[in-house]
């Protein structure tokens, strides 16, 4: 029953937050917009206290429901395995040892380089992050293709209930991050189940740690249990040691399958009380003394691969190890990221520079990112602004904001240009990278500044009217002068430049567009103003 | 084979015809005027009063006819903004095509603007859809047909909307607006929502790919100038009411030059804009497209 409960909760949810990311018309309500924020790295980021302490007391109490059902890469894993045990009907799990001392190195690297502002590495292993862009890289263009057939079989019959839209690759490195992603991932899956969760995983280490202390387990009845493994080969997560009846609550993520293994009825998901619940499963190797110290000491008992037979000489060990590795990664961290950056920087924007005369020295933050550094701070880099942006102008970043800041989103405008009056991407954006915004608030907020090339310019090479720049210039930053006889010319105001990129994506300057928008590092509110309205009388026709 | 073979040219015959009838109604002489200007009413009845002026409806539209009505839908603005032809001018419109028997009336722009936005901001999807008609989407090339203008001097062929090729009747029916670049969008501006790459006109002189676009060998029966509001400055997307004037007016006639002639002198009175300073106007005369000598023509000048 349990475990029903729990499939059906997981089906549920993974679908939901899937077609969330995927639903590019904004037919489904808003309110689906809850299942991104309620994952675990996004609430951190946004500091979304109410959530994150309810996943906290979820775990306390109940163990890593989340992994199980709310976490979509854990019922990713979950597919795949399904899946494995299908096609062979033969596999069965196996109990293994826990990898802690990976779990923790991974851990403590996130955490260091998340701190020296190298959120790159969180946005890699963040489950909720990596699923979300598998989603927008590899199955959006899939469901999009779905929609674009539907569309012509419609509209065959006169019916635009559907319509077409393109279909083409956003950015080619995350396409291929998703991709590695997805086959690593399923393949670890494919292999051992809750493997991904239970070595790599950080958001698996932190509830992991949490899970042992929580209030209901899956117990083993050890009056009733034979030791005959049947629940260790059903366990995904690979943590009943079936043979000393033990089971690793750092890993299990109470997924219940071994529950309707047992023929003996000998395991039970209850409460276990507080006095027993650090009672080791052999009674006689623990004192009194060692367990207060393991609690005073979590990460040391957590960096403790044997959870109950403590071996103090191990743990100092570890912790040792841990330190060195510290500081191996940071200055390994620091030797390459920082030549590396502008090394790689400088690549980026030659290649850049062939193809168009103009050389953007900041990348556009889309609007409602405070500055530059807020965004290399908060985004894990889940792609959904990319994914539910309407005029589609968002685009994974390559190194423009150096290597921490890889795939967070950066403004384009070859394929459009951000609307005025939308607000989309800082509305759906989970972790507060990109800040929600009033229409009123977007309508003044800054993202970039309009830059002329007048000698690439129309009607300066050309002499003929053009003027496409200022017609869909929302706040006439570019508007057009008099200039020889009849003509107009652009003419920029930076200082009211929303940054919305209209005229860049419009300019039909060939082969050099004339005008562009400049990134800018700390957005600012702009002050239009409006002129006095003189109030004029037209009631002659005037022929 | 033989049968389908049959009913292909049968069709064809009837394109044939259709364009035949078309140009044989432009020089018909049924309605009393050759242009009707209306002011000081709400947009649809001013368009009742100036197409009964020209012999109504059922002058321009048999029955049977697939009509497609073109509005100027470029913008995400509202109403207000003046920046869209208003929508309940379109519905008016799209209401008597049915009352002359249309079959079907399309209605359709190529927006400046996200499409989905502009249609459902300007009312103007609602309103046509309320009032029968099919609203089509226009944001991929592949809804675009190639034709060829053989009588444009810059612009040789074009990519038009199915929705216009594939039509027996068109209604131009565009916003009278300042244009930062061609400095009035009127009836022969509003083609540039037919064709699918208007970058062509911008880099290849704007003013006479206007011009040359018009040549097109479908004319659209009426050119419905919607000049309800008009929009004198910061055109054609407009930035604050401030930009705009109510100056209820209105212009239909089957000459776009004439039309558009006859809408500049209109604009002029809320802001300055000599007819020379709108080049595609002189252009589109010089093509053979009408006449800006509003002297020869029969004009209806009315007030509701």
């Amino acid at each position: 029953m349990l475990k029903k409960i729990r499939v059906a909760l997981s089906i549920l949810l993974f679908t939901l937050i899937t077609l969330y990311f995927l639903d590019f018309r904004g037919g489904l309500p808003d309110w689906l917009q809850w299942f991104t924020e309620i994952q675990f790295m996004p609430a951190l980021l946004a500091l979304n206290v109410g959530v994150l302490v309810a996943l906290l007391l979820l775990t306390l109490l109940f163990g890593r429901v989340y992994c199980s059902s709310i976490c979509p890469m854990g019922i990713y894993q979950d597919m795949v395995a399904w899946l494995s045990r299908r096609v062979n009907k033969k596999k069965r799990y196996r109990y293994s040892k826990a990898k802690n001392g990976l779990r923790i190195i991974v851990l403590a690297s996130t955490v260091v380089a998340f701190i020296f502002g190298f959120t790159l590495l969180v946005g890699l292993l963040d489950p909720y992050g990596a699923y979300g862009r598998m989603v927008t890289h590899l199955l959006r263009p899939a469901y999009l293709a779905g929609n674009n057939l539907l569309a012509s079989i419609f509209s065959s019959f006169n019916n635009f209930t559907f319509y077409k839209v393109n279909i083409y690759i956003v950015s080619v490195s995350s396409l291929v991050i998703a991709l590695i992603t997805l086959l690593g991932i399923g393949y670890m899956a494919w292999r051992g189940g809750r493997n991904y969760c239970n070595t790599v995983c950080p958001v698996g280490t932190i509830l992991g740690f949490l899970s042992r202390y929580s209030l209901f387990k899956v117990k083993i009845d050890e009056t009733k249990c034979n030791a005959c493994g049947l629940c260790a080969m059903k366990c995904k997560a690979s943590c009943i040691d079936a043979k000393n009846k033990r089971v690793d609550y750092s890993r299990c993520v109470t997924c219940f399958n071994c529950l309707e293994s047992c023929h003996r009825d000998a395991m039970k998901y209850k409460p276990v009380t507080p006095w027993k619940r650090y009672e080791p499963q052999k009674a006689n190797a623990l004192n009194e003394k060692t367990a207060i110290n393991n609690t005073k000491k979590p990460l040391d008992l957590l960096a403790n691969p044997a959870a109950g037979q403590p071996k103090i000489v191990n743990d100092k060990k570890s912790t040792g190890n841990l330190d060195a590795s510290k500081r191996r990664f940071l200055t390994a961290l620091l030797v390459i990221s920082l030549p590396a950056k502008e090394f790689v920087a400088k690549i980026g924007s030659e290649t850049r520079l062939s193809r168009r005369a103009f050389k953007r020295q900041t990348p556009i933050a889309p609007p409602g990112v405070p500055s530059i550094d807020h965004l290399l701070q908060k985004c894990i880099s889940c792609h959904l602004c990319v994914s539910k942006c309407p005029s589609r102008v968002i685009k994974p970043a390559l190194l423009e904001y150096g290597l921490g800041g890889m795939m967070q989103p950066r403004l384009y405008f070859d394929r459009g240009f951000c609307n005025y009056d939308c607000t989309v991407c800082g509305d759906v954006c989970p972790t507060g990278a990109i800040l929600p915004l009033t229409k009123e608030e977007k309508n003044h907020t800054q993202a970039g500044q309009v830059q002329l090339i007048l000698e690439n310019c129309i009607v300066y090479n050309d002499e003929t009217s053009c003027g496409a720049c200022s017609e869909h210039c929302p706040t006439q930053a570019v508007r057009m002068v008099p200039y020889k006889g009849a003509l107009t010319i652009p003419e920029i105001n930076p200082e009211i430049c929303v940054g919305c990129g209209g005229c860049e994506y419009v300019c039909p300057a060939i082969p050099y567009k004339a005008i562009y928008v400049e990134g800018v590092t700390t957005q600012r509110r702009i002050t239009i103003e409006h002129e006095e309205v003189d109030e004029i009388q037209v009631d002659d026709f005037g022929f | 084979m033989a049968l389908s073979g049959a009913a292909l040219t049968t069709i064809k015959e009837v394109d044939a015809m259709s364009i035949l009838s078309q140009s044989f109604e432009a020089t018909d002489g049924a309605s009393k005027y050759d242009l009707v200007a209306v002011l000081g009413g709400e947009p649809e009845v001013m368009f009742r009063k100036a197409i009964s002026e020209m012999g109504g409806m059922s002058n321009f539209i048999n029955r049977g006819d697939k009509v497609c009505v073109k509005p100027n839908i470029g913008w995400d603005q509202p109403v207000e903004m003046g920046a869209n032809t208003n929508p309940k001018l379109v519905a008016e419109i799209i209401k008597q095509c049915f009352d002359a028997g249309a079959s079907e009336v399309t209605v359709f722009d190529h927006s400046c603007d996200d499409w989905r936005k502009t249609y459902a901001n300007s009312g103007i999807e609602e309103a046509a859809k309320a009032a029968g008609a099919k609203v089509v989407p226009a944001h991929q090339e592949s809804y675009y047909k190639s034709v060829s203008i053989p009588n444009g001097k810059n612009l040789k062929e074009a990519k038009i909307h199915q929705a216009i090729v594939d039509s027996d009747k068109w209604i131009n029916v565009p916003i009278l607006k300042n244009h930062g670049g061609a400095q009035l969008t009127i009836s022969m501006k509003n083609y540039m929502g037919i064709v699918w790459d208007r970058g062509f006109f911008h880099a290849n002189d704007l003013q006479q790919c206007i011009a040359d676009v018009c040549t097109y060998d479908k004319r659209p029966v009426l050119n419905v100038v919607d000049a309800y509001r008009l929009m004198k400055t910061s055109g054609p997307r407009g930035r604050s009411l401030s930009d705009v004037v109510l100056s209820k007016g209105l212009f239909i006639s089957q000459d776009i030059v004439a039309v558009d002639t006859a809408a500049t002198n209109f604009f002029n009175q809320a802001r300055e804009m000599p007819l020379e300073n709108v080049t595609h106007i002189g252009k589109a005369e010089e093509l053979g497209l009408g006449t800006t000598n509003l002297e020869k023509l029969r004009i209806g000048r009315l007030r509701v």
